[in-house]
């Protein structure tokens, strides 16, 4: 029934008929349990358009899309494609309808290569030749059209994010999709190859195609939908073309109140070096080199940005840093050497002489999920003498400590009795932060400190960790957010393929620039900038 | 946001799985032509109706409260140890050897001394899987079960070959001297004036598995160690983060483990048979994964849950003695118990579940 309505005019074509909305949802609403993910949400997509949802982590977007792919079934409400009521029960009656879905975490087999995941599911019988055959064809043809070239030969595993998203999309358009749904596609993308994904978007709304794009960062929201929805707590705010609006009322909308996009910080004022790593090399389980030779210092009272796209070491290096990976090279705390192999190398070591670490993953790092608050808040630092009583952990005291913390950094709700999992992202992560900052540490270790967490509470982490720096202290700042690096470091460092691909004062470079060298390009001029940083 | 209340969780998950299983149970009797309430009542009052009953059911649960305590201490550093079996095996060579080579006068030392042998041999039979584990990535799963049949094999070989008296044509040690005859029931209650048979093997062992309980909890809930065996059962990278070494802690859990499922040779091997013969742990130890995971790995729960098995043991027992129910039925229900309390867990708690949540919202 989907089919005919598809290229066809319902019969009842009133004059705007023609413009029905691709998609549009009339008051859908949602529940798990107690948790109401989406109230009374209606919204109207029309066809040709690129429409942004924004919303914060745990405003409904996620919940929304799932309901239109299928995944969930909404408690109430009413679903029409192309202007016909539809009941999606399934991802298969989703495509069927021409909705194409691509996730944040690809759904692609590694070990196959690109042509069979695109048939996956989608294969025309029980042989895979005619498939593969006709897939082949689509594939060149789609590649001509929209800028989407991937080898089809490739296997999966081998091919950068970039080409893995591109996959994605080609199995959606194989499946004759007409709606495209993506999901915070660029948090894994360098500069560059985000550049390039708006561009294939733009292309596929040219052709008539319909696009909806999920994420948090207002930037992209700007510089490539025609229309933005504004989600907060289950509830769709407001609709706006985007032209007619701004990055400040779209963050005030998600939030609900007046937010600084900008994190005031004076000049930095660097003093000792705190932290010096010489020809830091790492190898992982299976035998790659992850890092090839670091070179880096930091003062005190500096905050060290490294910038770069995931999975280029990063991690490594505060997992090395933090005692949880061996290495081999030479690392200076505080001009005395560190151990970085066998005994005195590992985390609780590390802590004992003033390094604290925010972890990238509080989920499966910086937290035991499961624990009360009260459990996690001296996690790490549960030897000190002053948990202890006699054989037994002194609870009351850890207790105490929470309640003072959660004082402290506004977590809510401040139950020390609650599960940490049972807190929202930026409440887990105020938990992880006051429990290192209040450490006092000579320098912290901080990884992805503001991701899956909220507008509000991003501000506040981000003047919490300026306000470490102003204590004299030394902060080494992983991100992949690079608004995040500009808006924090002091200086720059960018790291590619296990490697420093240059440092950089954040006040004379510029996105371009970060950005080619996260390709792992540099070139003389920007040796020179360099330099020029280094002096001054 | 707990999908069901606490009590709902720790109790009606539990009753309702048991009540399935008795539903079952009693559908399979009347298969059979016997009457199902004639049969519950003879399990009640065979395990519960008299201090003989219950002085059996006490020694079962004894039995339970060790293996199940064992499996519990290695679940909360997410490793199943599923080597009670073995571990007990050996628990009793300590003990045997303890009892038979040392001298040792009185119970109240005996007690401590084989206690000490049969948590050190279990544990010691615990840590060639637990180093495998954690130097070598070996699954403690296939590991454990593997030594259980080398605990047997050798074993069989120790009493045949060695510890046998000369002359004796039966694969046991001999009698353990009097001096570590330990306490019954009996013995311990009628100097405060309470009567109780004279003939049930429960001894003063089910004492020390209650104490065992509570250090059991100590351990997990208010020490250091069972802070760091917790947060590296939940996540081991984040154990990591917080400099706990897993080598030390996967050694240190299976250990305690072993050394728990050890320490029920106690009461079987000194408290009961006072000397050790072939197969002495008869299933216990794969009971205790059942007990562990009905009382959800929690100290208190596996006391409960002990008791309930302990029960289905000599209620099973009284069962297969006076009715025609064959033996092989009595067997078929007590899995019934443990697939529905154990196994099954998920097919009860997910429509309670959604229950609770519809229920919440009609609210």
């Amino acid at each position: 029934m989907v089919s005919n309505q598809h290229t066809g005019r319902p019969d009842m074509a009133a004059p705007d008929a023609a413009k029905a909305p691709a998609i549009e949802l009339r008051g859908i609403s949602k529940s798990f349990g107690p948790v109401q993910a989406n109230k009374d949400i209606s919204i109207r997509v029309m066809p040709g358009t690129i429409h942004g949802i924004i919303g914060e982590n745990g405003a409904g977007k996620s919940t929304l899309m799932s309901i239109l792919y299928g995944f969930y079934k909404a408690d109430a409400g009413e679903i029409f494609i192309n202007g016909t009521k539809t009941n999606i029960t399934d991802s298969q009656t989703a495509i069927a309808a021409g909705i194409g879905m691509v996730f944040q975490h690809f759904k692609l087999v590694p070990n196959f290569t690109v042509l069979e995941n695109v048939i996956l599911g989608a294969e025309d019988g029980a042989l895979l030749r005619p498939s593969l055959a006709k897939a082949r064809k689509e594939l060149t043809a789609l590649a001509k059209e929209y800028e989407l070239n991937v080898n089809p030969d490739s296997v999966v595993e081998d091919l950068s994010v970039g080409h893995q998203q591109r996959v994605e999309i080609l199995k959606a358009l194989y499946r004759r999709a007409e709606i495209l749904i993506l999901d915070e596609p660029t948090g894994v993308l360098t500069p560059a190859e985000a550049d390039h994904l708006f561009r294939i978007l733009e292309n596929l709304r040219r052709e008539g195609k319909t696009i909806i794009l999920i994420t948090h960062k207002l930037r992209e929201i700007m510089e490539t939908t025609d229309t933005v929805s504004v989600m907060r707590r289950g509830q769709m705010t407001a609709t706006v073309k985007t032209a007619e609006t701004s990055p400040e009322e779209l963050a005030e909308l998600m939030v609900g109140r007046k937010v600084l996009l900008r994190v005031d910080k004076t000049a930095a004022t660097p003093g000792a070096k705190v932290l010096e790593i010489e020809n830091l090399k790492v190898v992982d389980s299976a035998g790659v080199m992850r890092l090839k030779g670091i070179n880096l210092d930091i003062r005190a009272g500096e905050i060290l940005g490294i910038a770069g796209v995931a999975g280029n070491g990063q991690s490594e290096l505060l997992e090395v840093l933090g005692g949880m990976h061996s290495a081999t090279g030479t690392v200076r705390l505080n001009g005395k050497p560190l151990p970085l192999t066998g005994p005195g190398s590992d985390a609780s070591a590390r802590r004992d002489l003033g390094i604290a670490h925010v972890p990238e993953d509080r989920h499966r790092e910086g937290l035991i999920l499961d624990f009360h608050a009260w459990e996690n808040v001296a996690f790490g630092y549960h030897r000190d003498a002053k948990y202890q009583r006699g054989m037994f952990m002194d609870n009351a005291a850890l207790r105490a400590d929470t309640e003072a913390k959660m004082a402290k950094f506004d977590v809510r709700p401040p139950d020390p009795w609650l599960a940490a999992k049972s807190f929202s992202g930026g409440n887990q992560q105020k938990i992880v932060v006051a429990r290192e900052i209040e450490r006092n540490p000579d320098l912290l270790l901080i990884g992805q400190p503001t991701r899956g967490v909220d507008i509000g509470a991003i501000e506040f982490i981000h003047e919490q960790i300026i306000a470490l720096r102003d204590q004299g202290k030394a902060i080494l700042l992983v991100s992949v957010e690079l608004d995040e690096i500009f808006a924090l470091s002091d200086r720059i460092a960018v790291m590619f393929d296990g490697q420093i691909m240059g440092v950089r004062n954040p006040a004379t470079t510029n996105e371009k620039e970060l950005g080619l060298m996260m390709a792992g390009i540099t070139d003389t001029s920007a040796l020179a900038t360099q330099e020029a940083s280094q002096n001054g | 946001m707990d999908k069901m209340p606490r009590w709902a969780e720790v109790f009606l998950v539990p009753l309702i799985s048991l009540l399935l299983a008795a539903v079952l149970s009693a559908l399979v009797i009347l298969a059979i032509g016997e009457n199902p309430w004639a049969a519950v009542k003879m399990m009640v009052s065979g395990a519960l109706g008299s201090t003989y009953g219950w002085g059996y059911t006490l020694y079962y649960t004894t039995n339970f409260i060790f293996t199940g305590l064992a499996v519990a201490v290695a679940y909360h550093a997410r490793l199943f140890n599923i080597g009670g079996e073995g571990q007990a095996m050996l628990g009793g060579l300590g003990v045997a050897l303890a009892c038979l080579y040392l001298p040792l006068p009185h119970w109240l030392i005996a007690l401590p001394v084989a206690a000490i042998g049969a948590a050190l041999f279990g544990a010691a039979w615990a840590l060639i899987p637990a180093y495998l584990q954690a130097k070598r990535g070996s699954h403690i799963v296939i590991t454990t079960i593997m030594f259980n049949f080398i605990a047997a094999g050798l074993l069989n070989y120790l009493l045949v070959n060695l510890m046998r008296p000369v002359g004796s044509m039966d694969p046991a040690t001999d009698k353990f001297p009097e001096g570590t005859h330990l306490p019954t029931l009996h013995d311990l209650l009628a100097p405060i004036g309470i009567e109780f048979s004279k003939a049930a093997p429960a001894n003063v062992t089910f004492i020390v598995g209650l104490l065992a309980c509570l250090v059991v909890w100590l351990l997990l809930w208010r020490t250091r160690l069972g802070y760091e065996i917790r947060a590296f059962g939940h996540s081991e990278p984040a154990a990591v983060y917080a400099g706990i070494n897993p080598v030390k802690i996967t050694m240190i859990a299976m250990l305690i483990s072993g050394g728990l499922a050890g320490m029920m040779a106690v009461n079987n091997v000194m408290g009961e048979a006072e000397r050790l013969v072939m197969n002495a742990v008869e299933g216990a130890g794969f009971i205790g994964i059942a007990v562990a995971l009905m009382g959800r790995n929690h100290p208190f729960g596996v006391l409960i849950a002990a008791l309930l098995f302990g029960f289905l043991y000599q209620g099973g027992a009284e069962l297969a003695l006076w009715t025609s129910i064959p033996r092989e039925l009595i067997v078929v229900i007590q899995a019934l118990v443990i697939l529905f309390t154990g196994a099954l867990d998920h097919m009860v708690r997910m429509p309670l579940e959604r229950l609770f949540l519809a229920f919440r919202k009609g609210a």
